[in-house]
């Protein structure tokens, strides 16, 4: 008697023992998790929460002051959309330019492939002031643009190409083409080519079958990389504020404005939490019609 | 998955062959301008350069509050690349390994630093660090760099981890080895590759950071980009032609590391 049901006891006991084991090796696991969590919920989640209080707060008093104030002043609603126009158009300029180089890179070889795509990274992983002020120095009076055009004669006076909505757009392009790029390239490049040559084996022009195979396939990878170029433009900072010269005011600069000459938390936070809402918007677009995956993989 | 040759002639699509160059052009062209330019002898930011001179670089390595927003710089993300790489990955081992209802949220939430605009984390840690004293404070800059490197690191280890056999690591645990065993011995020399570029992608993070600087890295611990962005907004020095090449230079340098690394752990 004693020598069965010993064993069978300790089968119990071991097998309670095995699912605590687990349970703990869990926890452990999605416990590594935890610092990174952290410091994201403090030092991220929890001031965008204290922003999104604060702009309910004008003058010490509780309400829609710095709401309201955004449809009722011209000032407002012209920031939001010179930000929304300017964003609309360098999105469009990198989908033009960005996406001849995709299509074409996904083509080549491998090894010629990767070092078209050097040409995409090594901008992509520069500095954005190095890259601005590039810009600075060729868009400047008597910068290499400006002297190039004189030199062939197209123009007598040196044109205004820095310091304002030109010089920003350019260099806005210029910092987003990589975004719009390298998401569309690893989209392409998993197209089957077999597609196209049966296309064509069918009849259809190399034309028709771009517009009727490759664009459709291409299409996700299209969609992460324009909306994500979008939002980025939506709060840029940096490049509009150097190229614009203060001549062009976008919804960042209002922010930081707002925070740093007025102290007046309550309106840069409604800024905020407005353009928050609009880029959550978006990447909910993204996850619907894309796959946010596209977007961060990199 | 290479698409081959199409039934198209080269000859009828050298239009694409020269816009693509074009674009190409374009989006290198103005980084390597730059590098003769730091070599002008000219107060003026002439191209090509008239006279050739190191002024530029002498005038900054000459400049003590120059040389100090450097070494900020680049202690911050040194202390960046520390804390970044073992955080992002250890969430990336949990997100891959816990099965659990919480891992979708988890992973989004990993990813919030890159989803939520600048300017507003800008000026949300702004709010934060006046409360907490930590304006202007090394701990205070090298957190926030963490906050917006260790989703790099989390994306890249999760990659690696998505192509490594994590049976690998099951027969190591049925073989008796605990999990930390496990993975230190044998999931992480094979993700290394991954975690080396993570650290890499965290340390451009914190080195080329300019919004968020603007609010809460000032005064003594002022750093290289703020002080750079202050000087193209308000008065450009030459002196910027001599740091913008040594900045292109480094990431060169750290792009073709990572690239070598990769090449050798294949």
């Amino acid at each position: 008697m004693h020598d069965m049901t010993a064993p069978q006891g300790g089968h119990a006991l071991n097998r309670k023992e095995l699912a605590a084991d687990e349970r703990r090796e869990k926890r452990q696991i999605l416990g590594l998790s935890l610092p990174a969590a952290a410091i994201i919920l403090v030092l991220l989640v929890i001031p965008v929460g204290w922003l999104f209080a604060l702009s309910f707060v004008s003058n010490g008093e509780i309400g829609l002051a710095n709401y309201t104030r955004m449809i009722e002043y011209s000032a407002y609603l012209s920031i939001f959309s010179t930000t929304i126009l300017i964003s609309l158009f360098v999105t469009l300029l990198c989908i033009v330019l960005g996406y001849p180089v995709a299509y074409l890179l996904g083509q080549m070889p491998p090894r010629l492939a990767t070092i078209g795509l050097a040409f995409v990274i090594i901008p992509f992983w520069t500095s954005i002031l190095v890259r601005t002020y590039a810009w600075l120095v060729i868009l400047q009076r008597q910068g290499i643009v400006n002297d190039a055009l004189i030199g062939i004669g197209l123009i007598d006076e040196p044109l205004r190409l820095a310091h304002n909505l030109t010089g920003t757009v350019i260099g806005m392009t210029h910092v987003m083409l990589p975004f719009l790029v390298l998401p569309l390239y690893a989209t392409v490049r998993n197209i089957d080519g077999d597609l196209m040559r049966a296309a064509n084996n069918m009849g259809a022009s190399p034309a028709r079958a771009f517009r009727d195979v490759f664009l459709p396939l291409s299409m996700p990878g299209l969609i992460a990389g324009s909306l994500l170029v979008f939002i980025l433009c939506l709060g840029f900072y940096v490049t509009p504020q150097i190229l614009g010269g203060g001549r062009v005011i976008m919804v960042s600069m209002k922010i930081q404005q707002n925070v740093q000459t007025y102290f007046d938390w309550g309106a840069g936070s409604a800024l905020g939490v407005v353009l928050l809402l609009i880029v959550f918007a978006i990447f909910y677009l993204v996850h619907r019609l894309a796959g946010l995956d596209r977007i961060f993989a990199r | 998955m290479s698409v081959g040759p199409l039934p198209i002639a080269p000859y009828r699509r050298l239009w694409l062959y020269g816009v693509v160059a074009g674009v190409l052009f374009f989006l290198v062209a103005p980084i390597f301008i730059v590098i003769p330019i730091s070599f002008s002898d000219s107060e003026f930011l002439e191209f090509p350069p008239r006279g050739f001179s190191l002024r530029w670089y002498a005038a900054y390595f000459n400049d003590p509050q120059w040389m100090a927003a450097t070494r900020v710089s680049f202690i911050a993300a040194a202390l960046t690349v520390l804390f970044a790489t073992p955080l992002g990955t250890a969430a990336a081992y949990a997100i891959h390994r816990a099965q659990s209802r919480w891992v979708r949220s988890l992973h989004v939430l990993m990813l919030l630093p890159q989803m939520v605009p600048l300017i507003l984390i800008g000026i949300g840690l702004f709010y934060v660090y006046i409360q907490l004293g930590l304006v202007n404070s090394m701990l205070g800059i090298v957190l926030a760099h963490t906050l917006l490197a260790t989703p790099f690191v989390v994306v890249t280890v999760l990659a690696g981890l998505q192509s490594f056999d994590m049976t690998q690591e099951k027969v190591a645990r049925s073989l008796g080895a605990s999990w930390p065993v496990a993975f230190f011995t044998v999931t992480l020399p094979q993700i290394r590759l991954s975690m080396v570029s993570g650290a890499f992608f965290a340390f451009t993070t914190s080195l080329d950071e300019v919004v968020i600087g603007l609010f809460i890295a000032g005064g003594d611990n002022t750093v290289l980009t703020r002080r750079m962005f202050l000087s193209l907004r308000d008065q450009i020095e030459p002196t910027i032609a001599a740091i913008s090449s040594l900045l292109i230079v480094i990431t060169l340098a750290a792009l073709i590391a990572v690239a070598l690394f990769a090449r050798k752990a294949d």
